[in-house]
């Protein structure tokens, strides 16, 4: 199992942050997802030995976390807020309209594997609602229009 | 990038670089930046303390307890090394303030990190961020290397003698992590499952060493005070409660944003001039005064002073300073149900009152909006609501049982309204195109 150089070193730092290497697993957990796109036996595998942990160990921490996948899902993983603030403005009207346009509904991952989408619990952007997050990108004050924009923007994106 | 809004009204001290190009170091040296953690290396520990506690300031994630009385709980000699965390995993839907902070001023909360660890003695801190919040766990992670190559951070900080070190620490998705023992749990690496308490985390917290445990504004509000003085901060407010807040204005009104007011500053005035009021011409039905697990208010009840005690008597909470306001057109059950759908899916299933309480509120909130309820369900709701209080390790089972409550407790006609296979009678078409779009 293999991760980037950058990936390393920043694992090699975190390690000196903390009393106890376990300590280092949640945002090492995360980071090995952005890598790979979800965390594979292969990895958790890795990862647990690392840090002196076992594979079950790790598993148990997964399932936890609610950014933490061992399925693969899309390139873009669109992520549309319908929690209280964003509900009010139109935030599950966003989230079926993306349902449609995608053609996939909560959890799903399009057939080319561009694109998955997830009804996600409040993101902080309660004041610029309705919002969704594509990856780790914001999109704010959207309307069916700019939803559109946005999704048509990361279509187009260079591979 | 959040939008940044403001309003004449607004006492801009936490928020007073917003906009100022401050993640950059040199400019926040030049807007006074660093100078309050310089002071406090010339300080006796018990004098930051006392400083912090006549200022008045208390916890902004929520539970609204006096800073320098938290601080005081760290016992001075200590076997374990002494922690200072800084809870950023801001989640209670409603509030997207911290995220600001980070945002546009990175280095406050650094200052305030290390001010906390002078009054304390502890030489280590930690600066937690939700894993949602990737591009500001960016900020400061170069925020936080920018001030040890400034010599700010690391050993001998300031010529005072004394060493500092603030890591970074990013969260994965986990509303329950922000709850102050699960915080703990999962920077050691675990599920976020809350710990038992007593021990407080001020005497047994981070691998069992005594812990701080803030949240970022509260951080960020430390330096200020050091700079303007305890009386000038506590004067901003009003009595017990110092300063000003950032309230997250969110909802139904012209004028949604980020706001810095001061303590105590009027609801109706909040909602209705800072906030521009409602849109469409339509008429306030009820608003969440601090983020969802805040037990609503009515139209009525909304002539009130903004401040932790003043919410306290009337029978709500100020919480995390998220107000959300709900137009008549709103359905109070779908709010009540969305907001339970929330707390069941964020629930860490330790506790069974909140485990089970959340799963079989949200069940029957589901049956009801959708024309199946029954009359006897909705003192069912009550009485199942009222029995989950105070009977979990934390404050996530409280949090789903109160605005519970007050939704049943204050629209009743609307639950009633829904009984006899009647599907929602508020439920209307279209929400997204309606509003007012901010560029």
């Amino acid at each position: 199992m293999r991760f980037s150089d950058q990936f390393e070193a920043r694992f090699a730092v975190m390690l000196t942050h903390y009393p106890t290497k376990r300590s280092v697993l949640v945002p090492t957990l995360l980071y090995a997802q952005d890598e790979i796109g979800f965390l594979s036996d292969e990895a958790i595998a890795e990862i647990a030995a690392r840090l002196d942990l076992t594979d079950l160990e790790v598993r148990n921490v997964i399932s936890y976390y609610s950014m933490l996948t061992t399925k693969p899902r899309g390139k873009y993983n669109v992520q549309v807020c319908t929690n209280i603030a964003c509900m009010l403005r139109g935030g599950e009207e966003l989230l079926e309209h993306c349902e449609q346009k995608l053609g996939i509904g909560h959890k799903g991952t399009t057939r080319d594997g561009l694109f998955s989408l997830e009804e996600v619990e409040c993101i902080g952007a309660c004041s610029w609602a309705p919002a969704a997050q594509v990856n780790y990108d914001f999109h704010e004050n959207l309307t069916l229009e700019k939803m559109d924009s946005v999704l048509d923007e990361y279509r187009t994106k260079p591979q | 990038m959040a939008s940044l809004t403001s309003h004449p009204d607004e006492t801009k001290v936490v928020s007073k670089r917003f906009g100022m190009g401050a993640t950059n170091i040199d400019r926040y040296l030049e807007l006074d930046g660093y100078k309050a953690v310089q002071k406090a290396v010339t300080m006796q520990p018990d004098d930051i303390i006392n400083q912090v506690k006549n200022s008045g300031l208390r916890g902004r994630g929520g539970a609204g307890f006096n800073t320098g009385l938290k601080w005081s709980f760290v016992p001075k000699q200590s076997p374990k090394p002494k922690y200072i965390l800084c809870n950023g995993d801001e989640s209670e839907p409603g509030t997207c303030k911290d995220r600001l902070i980070f945002e546009h001023d990175p280095h406050a909360v650094i200052e305030g990190v290390v001010i906390a660890g002078l009054a304390v003695g502890s030489t280590t801190g930690y600066i937690y961020i939700r894993g949602e919040y990737r591009y500001l766990l960016e900020i400061v992670q170069k925020a936080l290397a920018d001030a040890y190559a400034h010599g700010f951070l690391g050993k001998n900080i300031f010529g005072s003698g004394r060493d500092f070190d603030v890591y970074w620490h990013g969260g994965a998705g986990a509303y329950e992590v922000g709850e102050e023992s699960a915080l703990m749990e999962s920077l050691e690496g675990k599920r976020g499952i809350p710990r038992i308490r007593p021990p407080f985390p001020a005497v047994v917290g981070l691998w069992g060493g005594p812990t701080v445990i803030n949240n970022a504004e509260t951080l960020a509000s430390v330096p200020h005070i050091l700079l303007g003085g305890a009386e000038w901060y506590a004067g901003l407010g009003t009595p017990k409660n110092g300063g000003t807040r950032l309230f997250c204005l969110s909802g139904h009104l012209e004028r949604p944003g980020v706001y810095e007011l001061p303590m105590g500053y009027n609801l109706r005035k909040m909602i209705y001039e800072v906030g521009g009021g409602i849109p469409n011409g339509r008429k306030l039905k009820a608003v969440v005064p601090g983020g969802s697990s805040t037990p609503a208010l009515t139209p009525d009840e909304v002539d009130v002073a903004m401040d932790f005690d003043t919410l306290m008597k009337a029978g709500s909470m100020l919480g995390s300073g998220g107000v959300v306001v709900l137009d008549d057109t709103t359905c109070i059950v779908k709010f009540a149900l969305r907001t339970m759908k929330f707390y069941q899916h964020e629930s860490c299933g330790w506790c069974i009152p909140c485990r089970e309480g959340t799963d079989w509120l949200k069940k029957t909130l589901t049956r009801f909006h959708n024309g199946g309820g029954l009359k006897k369900d909705i003192d069912n709701m009550y009485y199942l609501s009222e029995n989950m209080l105070g009977r979990t390790f934390c404050p996530l089972g409280d949090a789903a049982a109160m605005p519970t409550m007050a939704f049943i407790k204050k629209f009743r006609k609307e639950f009633e309204d829904h009984l006899e296979g009647r599907p929602c009678p508020y439920e209307k078409e279209s929400t997204i195109q309606e509003l007012p779009v901010m560029a």
